[in-house]
Formats: C-alpha cells, sequence, structure tokens
C-alpha cells in the first residue's frame, strides 16, 4: 500500500502490530507528535493520520470507527464526538466541510510498524 | 452572458431587512442581468428579525443573519451599509445617501420596512424606555436590564408578548404587559382564546393588565413607574414599547410618492409606486388599503417585483394572514377567518382549561366548508386546518373531529394531506405547493426533507410546514410503490428488525461474520454500534472483547466528555446508598481529582478521568461493592424512585424496594437505545415515571404500568398499558414489552417514538403484551430471561482480564503516560473541561 513518496520520509519504529486492534485505531507518540494508526485488516491495509480531529481540536481520531464509503470503498476514520469522517488515502473530509487530515505513509516489517516522517 | 457590466441595468434596494435580502436572492436566482446595489441603514447584514427573541436565548448576532460574510460580494452585489439614503431624484434617476453617495437607478425598490409606533405619552423620552425592533435595540435592553427588577411591555399583540418573553429571559424579577384593548393578540385572536392565553401566560409569571390606557410614565430622568387613566398606576424599572408598527415611508413622501393616510407606500398588483420604475415591497408598502406585518407576504411582494423585472407576469392578490407561532411556550395560531360569528357562520368550540387548551373553527352554516379558527394552547392541527381552508375542502361529516380528534373507532378525521389538491400552497414562506413537492419527488427522486430544502427551500423559512412537507414526501413514494424501508447503512440493505431476525437465526457471534453473511464493504460508523448492538441483545457477551465496532462511550465503557477525558457513573439502584458508599464515591473522585455531579436518574457522575485511569478507578469502585451503571451504554440507565411507603406519609407501596427489583433485574440490557424507568409510591408522581420508557406508579389495588414515556427534545406522558396490577403481572407485562421493542425497532428510537410509528398504536401493543395476539409472548418471556441470567458487569471482567485492560491507554506505545492535550479549568471549586 505504500504509495510513491517524493519526500525523504524517516522511518520511526512506532509499535508492533498486535498492539494496535483489528480493524481499529490506537495513538502512538513520535517525539511531541500524537499519530493516529489504523490497523484495517480486513483489508490486510495499514494508515496514519493525525490524532488531533481539527472539528474542535481534540486528540480522539485513533478512538474513531474506521470503515468504507462509496463504490470505491474509500477508507475512513469517523471521529467519536460528532462523527466527522475523514478519508484515510487523502485526509480529506467526507461529510461536506473544509477540514484536511495530515497522513503518514505506513509500513510493516514482521511484526514491526513504522511511520514515514517527513 | 456576452453583456459588459456597464450595460447592465441598475436595480438599487433601500433597506436590508429580510425582505431587502429576498428580493436580492431571488432576483438572483433569476437571472444575472442586473447591477445590483444595495443600500441599509443599520450596520450589520440583514437579520432574521423574526426570531429576534432567541437573541436573548443564546444565538448571537451572526446566528440570526440571513446570509454568510461573503454572500453580497460573492454575488457582485454593492453593499452600502450604516447608510440612509435621504433623497430620490425622480426626474435624474438617482439618489442621495446621508453620506455623500449619489447612486444612479434604473429601477429602485423600496424595501425600508417600519419602525416601531410610539404613542404620544408624556414621558417616553426617559431612560429605560425602549422599542423593540433591532438588534441595537435588544443590546440596550440587555444593558439596562442588568440594573432592573421590574419590567413592562407596552402592548399585548404578537410582538409585544415577543418582547415579554425577551424580558422574561433577561431574568427580570417581574414582567408586566399592559394592553389597552380587553384582549390579548386583538388582530388574531377572539375573547375567548385570549383568556385562556392569558391563564396560560399568568401560570408562566407573566403579569397580564387589559384595558389600561396609560396616561404617562413616572419618575425624574429614569423611568420609575406608569401611571394608568382609571388612576392606577404600576411600579417598574424599564419599559418597552410595542404598541404596533409604522411603514417607513417618509423617504417616499419626500419624493412624492403617493403614500395612505396612515401610512405606506401605495403600490399596485405589480408592487409598483406612482412611479412606475419604483417599487415597494413588505412592511413599507400599502396595498389595497392594508399593510401587511408578517414576512411571507413580504417574500410574496420580493418574489412579484423580481418577476416582474425579469419580464415575469406574477401579481400580488393580497395575502393569508393566518399564521402559527410559539408565544412564551405557549401554542398560538389563527387561520381563515378568525372571528366570524352567526348568522354568517356556526362554530364549534373546545375548551380544556384544565390543559389550558382552547380551539375554536368556523363553519359554514350548510357545515360543508371550514372558514377559519383559533387555536390555543394545541396547535398539531393547524397546517391542516389552513389547508382545509386554502382549498375550500369539503368537510368531514363530523366536522369536531378535526380539533377533538377521532374518538372511538381507528379511522381518523378525514382531510388527511393526501386530499389536498396540488396547488395547495404547503410552504407559504418559499411559495411552494404541494404539486411542487409531489414532482419533486416523483421526478427528481427527492425522498428526505433536506433534499427538499436544497431542491425548492419548502421548509427553510419558518419551518412550520416540515411536518406536512414529510409525509407529503413519504405519501408520495408509498403512491409511486416506492418500497420505504430504514435500512441501515450503505453496507446493509436490511431494516435493524430485519437484520436482528437473520443474525438471530443464524446465529451469528461477531461483527465480521454479519458482514460476511449479510453485508458488502468494511462498514462504518452506522452499522458497527447497530450490529453491536444487536449482539449484545441476542447473546449479551462481553462487548468490549469487540471494542472496535462499539460506540464511542460502549467502546471505553464510559462517557466520552469534552477535552477527551470520559466520566464514571457506578449504578446505585432506585437511587438508594449507604452513607459508606457515598463516602468512597468522594474518595475516589478526590484521588482521581474528578468532578462529581448529581445525574437526572439519581447517582453519581464522576467526570474528568483519564482514559489510562478508567481501570484503576473501576477497580477500587468494584472493591467497595459497585458496578457499572451502563451510561455509556444503549442500555436500561436507572429505574427513578421516590421513597414510598417506607417513610412517606402518602405512600402506598414500597416504591424504592420495588425500583431496585426492576433495575437489577434488567440491568445490562441492550436495547436499540437507552431505557429508563421510574416508581412512584402513589399518584403523586415524585419519580415522574410517567415520562420514562416505562413508568410503575402504586395505587390501593396494586400498580398501575405506563409505557413508551419520553423527556429528552420531544417530551410526552407514557401511556397507561395496564391497571391495578400485581408486581409479577407487572414484571411480566415488562418483560414482554421490552423484548418486544428490542425485537423490533429501529436503531436509536425511543421506546416513544417507536410505539408512535406503530401502526395501530397503543391498542395494537396492548393486544401483543397483554392478550398475546401474536402468539410470542412465552418466547419474549424466555429470550428476557435469557438475558436476566446472562448478566455481567463489564467493568469487572474488564479490569480482571490483563488483555481487555490493555485497551485502555491513549498512547499505545507509552501505556503509562496521560494525553498531554487534556486540560482543565477550575469552577466553584471543582475540575471542568476546557472550552472548545
Amino acid at each position: 500500500m505504500e504509495a510513491v513518496i517524493d519526500v525523504a520520509v524517516e522511518w520511526v519504529f512506532v509499535c508492533k502490530t498486535d498492539d494496535i486492534p483489528q480493524n481499529g485505531g490506537g495513538c502512538v507518540k513520535v517525539g511531541d507528535e500524537q499519530i493516529a494508526l489504523y490497523n484495517f485488516s480486513r483489508r490486510g491495509e495499514w494508515y496514519a493520520t493525525q490524532n488531533l480531529c481539527p472539528h474542535k481540536q481534540q486528540m480522539v481520531l485513533s478512538r474513531g470507527m474506521i470503515g468504507s464509503t462509496g463504490d470505491t470503498c474509500e477508507p475512513k476514520v469517523a471521529c467519536p464526538f460528532h462523527k466527522k469522517t475523514f478519508s484515510l488515502l487523502s485526509g480529506e473530509c467526507l461529510t461536506g466541510e473544509e477540514y484536511q487530515l495530515k497522513t503518514y505513509p505506513v509500513k510493516v516489517e514482521g511484526d514491526k510498524v513504522y511511520v514515514g516522517i517527513e | 452572458m456576452n453583456t459588459s457590466q456597464q450595460d447592465l441595468k441598475t436595480v438599487v434596494v433601500v433597506g436590508n431587512g429580510m425582505v431587502g435580502y429576498k428580493f436580492c436572492e431571488k432576483l438572483l436566482a433569476k437571472t444575472s442581468a442586473f447591477n445590483i446595489v444595495v443600500f441599509g441603514e443599520e450596520p450589520r447584514h440583514a437579520y432574521d428579525r423574526v426570531h429576534l427573541s432567541e437573541y436573548f436565548n443564546g444565538k448571537s448576532a451572526d446566528d440570526l443573519s440571513m446570509s454568510h460574510l461573503g454572500w453580497y460580494s460573492e454575488n457582485n452585489i454593492a453593499l452600502h451599509l450604516g447608510d440612509t439614503i435621504t433623497e430620490i431624484n425622480r426626474s435624474e434617476k438617482v439618489i442621495h445617501s446621508l453620506k455623500g453617495v449619489l447612486q444612479p437607478y434604473d429601477y429602485l425598490v423600496l424595501a425600508t420596512g417600519s419602525s416601531a409606533f410610539v404613542p404620544d405619552i408624556p414621558g417616553v423620552e426617559k431612560d429605560g424606555v425602549f422599542v423593540y425592533r433591532t438588534i441595537e435595540d435588544l443590546d440596550m435592553i440587555q444593558n439596562y436590564a442588568r440594573a432592573a427588577r421590574k419590567g413592562a411591555v407596552l402592548g399585548g399583540g404578537l410582538l409585544g408578548l415577543e418582547a415579554a418573553k425577551a424580558l422574561i429571559d433577561l431574568g427580570l424579577e417581574e414582567t408586566h404587559v399592559i394592553e389597552f384593548a380587553p384582549r390579548l393578540m386583538p388582530r388574531q385572536i377572539d375573547s375567548a382564546g385570549s383568556a385562556m392565553l392569558q391563564a396560560k401566560l399568568e401560570t408562566l409569571d407573566l403579569k397580564v393588565h387589559m384595558n389600561k390606557s396609560t396616561s404617562s410614565i413616572l419618575g425624574e430622568g429614569n423611568i420609575k413607574g406608569l401611571q394608568f387613566a382609571d388612576d392606577t398606576s404600576l411600579e417598574v424599572d424599564m419599559l418597552v414599547i410595542s404598541a404596533g408598527i409604522r411603514p417607513r415611508d417618509e423617504l417616499a413622501k419626500l419624493a412624492g410618492l403617493e403614500t395612505g393616510t396612515r401610512g405606506g407606500i401605495v403600490v399596485n398588483q405589480k408592487m409598483q409606486t406612482s412611479d412606475d420604475s419604483i417599487f415597494a415591497i413588505g412592511e413599507c408598502a400599502l396595498y389595497d388599503g392594508m399593510i401587511y406585518g408578517l414576512v411571507a407576504p413580504g417574500y410574496e411582494m420580493a418574489e412579484v417585483v423580481a418577476a416582474h423585472l425579469c419580464a415575469g407576469e406574477r401579481t400580488f392578490n393580497g395575502y393569508d394572514m393566518s399564521t402559527k407561532l410559539k408565544l412564551i411556550g405557549v401554542d398560538v395560531a389563527s387561520f381563515g377567518d378568525p372571528f366570524v360569528t352567526e348568522p354568517d357562520s356556526r362554530s364549534i368550540v373546545f375548551e380544556d382549561s384544565h390543559k389550558g387548551v382552547y380551539k375554536r373553527i368556523n363553519i359554514s352554516n350548510d357545515g360543508k366548508y371550514l372558514l377559519g379558527g383559533v387555536l390555543i394552547g394545541d396547535a398539531d392541527a393547524y397546517n391542516i386546518l389552513l389547508q382545509t381552508v386554502n382549498n375550500n375542502i369539503l368537510l368531514p361529516p363530523n366536522p369536531e373531529d378535526l380539533i377533538l380528534g377521532s374518538r372511538g373507532g381507528e379511522a381518523s378525521a378525514g382531510a388527511g394531506v393526501v386530499t389536498l389538491p396540488d396547488e395547495a400552497l404547503i410552504c407559504s414562506c418559499e411559495a411552494v405547493s404541494k404539486g411542487d413537492i409531489c414532482g419533486a419527488v416523483t421526478d427528481l427522486n427527492v425522498t428526505t426533507v433536506e433534499g427538499m430544502k436544497k431542491c425548492n427551500k419548502a421548509g427553510t423559512g419558518c419551518g412550520g410546514c416540515v411536518p406536512l412537507v414529510k409525509d407529503l414526501i413519504h405519501e408520495t413514494l408509498k403512491a409511486n410503490g416506492t418500497y420505504i424501508k430504514n435500512i441501515v447503512c450503505e453496507h446493509f440493505d436490511y431494516s435493524r428488525q430485519e437484520l436482528f431476525d437473520l443474525m438471530k437465526l443464524n446465529k451469528i457471534k461477531t461483527y465480521d461474520a454479519a458482514l460476511d453473511h449479510f453485508g458488502k464493504g468494511d462498514g462504518c460508523e452506522l452499522c458497527k454500534p447497530t450490529v453491536a448492538s444487536i449482539l449484545a441483545s441476542l447473546w449479551n457477551d462481553v462487548i468490549v472483547k469487540q471494542h472496535t465496532i462499539q460506540d464511542s462511550n460502549d467502546r471505553y465503557l464510559a462517557n466520552i466528555q469534552k477535552g477527551g477525558t470520559y466520566s464514571v457513573v457506578p449504578r446505585i439502584p432506585g437511587g438508594e446508598i449507604t452513607p459508606d458508599k457515598l463516602i468512597v464515591i468522594g474518595q475516589v473522585a478526590k484521588k482521581y481529582n474528578l468532578y462529581t455531579k448529581i445525574t437526572g436518574g439519581q447517582r453519581i457522575d464522576l467526570f474528568g478521568a483519564h482514559l489510562s485511569d478508567l481501570p484503576d478507578i473501576w477497580s477500587e469502585l468494584i472493591d467497595a461493592g459497585f458496578e457499572s451503571g451502563h451510561a455509556y451504554g444503549k442500555a436500561l440507565r436507572t429505574v427513578k424512585s421516590c421513597v414510598g411507603s417506607t417513610w412517606c406519609r402518602f405512600g402506598l407501596h414500597d416504591s424504592v424496594s420495588f425500583a431496585i427489583e426492576i433495575e437489577e433485574r434488567y440491568r445490562g440490557i441492550r436495547a436499540p437505545h437507552k431505557i429508563k424507568g421510574g416508581v412512584s409510591g402513589c399518584v403523586r408522581e415524585c419519580a415522574e415515571a410517567q415520562s420514562k420508557d416505562f413508568g410503575v406508579i402504586a395505587t390501593e389495588k396494586g400498580w398501575n404500568l405506563y409505557v413508551a414515556g419520553n423527556g429528552g427534545s420531544k417530551p410526552q406522558h407514557g401511556q397507561l398499558l395496564a391497571t391495578d396490577i400485581d408486581k409479577e403481572t407487572c414484571i411480566k407485562y415488562l418483560d414482554r414489552f421490552l423484548m418486544f421493542y428490542i425485537n423490533t425497532a429501529d436503531s436509536l428510537t425511543r421506546t416513544a417514538t417507536w410505539l408512535n410509528k406503530m401502526e395501530g398504536g397503543l391498542s395494537y401493543l396492548k393486544n401483543v403484551v397483554v392478550n398475546d395476539s401474536l402468539g410470542i409472548n412465552a418466547q419474549l418471556e424466555a429470550e428476557m430471561q435469557g438475558l436476566v441470567d446472562s448478566y455481567h458487569c463489564e467493568w469487572k471482567e474488564a479490569v480482571e482480564n490483563p488483555d481487555l485492560r490493555k485497551q485502555f491507554a491513549h498512547f499505545v506505545n507509552a501505556p503509562k503516560e496521560k494525553d498531554p492535550h487534556v486540560a482543565f479549568d477550575t469552577m466553584r471549586e471543582q475540575v471542568k473541561a476546557k472550552e472548545w
């Protein structure tokens, strides 16, 4: 699932694969940054976004439910507060508001999960 | 459009109120072939004057604004705010503003509105005397009210009562309404209606004085009181005058346009003044000797002018002044001709002074047609009655059913939405007919009220027609043969009830299995909690074993609060708690720095817990004998009780013991929505059981059982299911009722809504639960017993199981660290969440 990445990223080891629940998320700490990491095991995919929901500035996206929407099965996460949903691919808000999440590349080697930091 | 800006004709709008704004909106919707220039005297964008009193209810000036900030520039409208037009030069076709702007026009639209009429009473110039018209007036009233104790409103009309509501909201100790006429709202309602309204308002602490002529305003610099012509007086600190409106026609008069003797700019059917390139719309326009002081006719006038400028043929032919509103929480409606009496008509009057309801309908002498009427206290029937008048719909044989409801028999009184003709005006604010709405459903596939609002703006004005719009959409879909089913979401093409049955029959135990068997895609935040709830209702396993499909609160067995912390509610059955347990709650709250508050359900809520502290907090609570209160779940919450016969001198039976027994029986049971119960020890009903999903009230002979009551946003009293039954029968009926609800309701539907939607209503439910008409009661009871027997405290399971306990960490790679983002403020010596 790694997209072609233009910018050189530093791969930071964040946790083991079984630290993040299946088909759910968890929050990892990288320096002072909070990153929401999602284990989309139903599709064998991993995603990472900022943990902060831009709607009310709450550090909670990792606690949201994930799922998909539309004919293309766009993967998404729903904020636990007001159920604003965001694409896990683009970080775009899918509930019609102009919010944008930062997304991060993720790679898994063995049972180790790495997040790419610019 | 190839025309350059210079070639466009210029339309200048004087006045930036609701009608002026609406005119711009309507013109833009038709064409972009005009330069539009708007002058507004007030410093702000057009705002919603109809809902002005909500300004004191916490709405801001921005909330009341008719458009967003960039609307005028986005639409190329030149907007001059805070600038008054002083002169119209008709021969040069140019207007002059106070700030010195010279603006030429091809067409001029006067939407200058009205000002408050201030009667010539000695002393009106004193400080503390206000009018109620603009946001600036409201700001001044609000400032002055801080130091005032007693206020009065001069004028008992519609606006006067609105103003009185505003004074009540500002927290004045006493609010008086002074009316010169012998009745309130003299233009809309009759004497009997006025008397009922007055009685109702007086129970809300409003003091109403009728037949009072104010002769002077007392006081030196500031108002101190009112002197009346009958030699009485009233001490007040402030006065709001709302004695009617005066059309703002001074500019028109100065320009030599024809005006009425009592004010208003004379217009014809095209809203043209005596100068045919000048139009007047809204409250400044005088059509056929009448000023139309409501917003809907103003919008219609705006439409007429916009159409005319685009070479349309629309004309204004007067307007129905029927109105429905909520005054200080009391429904008031008046429609058609509310005053017509014998010998021209016959009236049917219903009066219930106990509930404060007055209804009058005037029908033609032959009993065939409805002419008009008045509704006070309950105006639910307004929309359909108005349609019946406006469309000359034949009355049913017993027209009294229209205001009394059908008594006996299942059939409802005639005149449903289906019988309306296509031209029936449903949304009068936006002039949308029944035909427009049904057409949008059939031809454009609009299936929701939201969609309809976007499509033709129906329901976007006052919102009063929304229930009718909804019914029309529903009926049209039905008539078109569309099968209406509330499916769970895009991933499951089943209703909740269907999915429930499928999962039961196929013994589905996990979300993934449900999705694989009956769904598609990867699921979402709608189907996951729905399936999670069904799984819990069917098998009652520990929900956090599948924690990622649980809704926000269920996922961490606590209620997520502002800032991302959680609140904790231990179960306190029936609201009974020992001193020792109270002490434990206090100690835990102190140790973890939690805010404590008594809930509405007679328990104690502890707020501000960090996610990672939750298992430790619960370990301590469980050690002290507490268990989960399921305040986070769509589950049984509490069974509230009064103290009952153990202490109370009126108590008939032991309501506390029964409440505890019921709460412990149904604790932890998950349902389509939360469930609350109550048990009262006598008819005084201190436990408020009739506002709960189920309520039990002691009688001399046993217990009365009420079901499907509701507090919340749409309060509703429970309905009586059984009388004078013993405890065992009561439990049996409750088992069946709750299980029937769990089996059949849509997701997130409370029992009240579920019963409201049930065909046959209470009599059907009674037949199922009491008479076993479906033959399912043995099964319902067995299912309920299964749930009761498999009860577990899910917090006990969570703290004792290391794998489950691990889930409660903010950082998976630093489980001991708390979220540094969490922050608190202090209020009254406790913590509170930082404002977001």
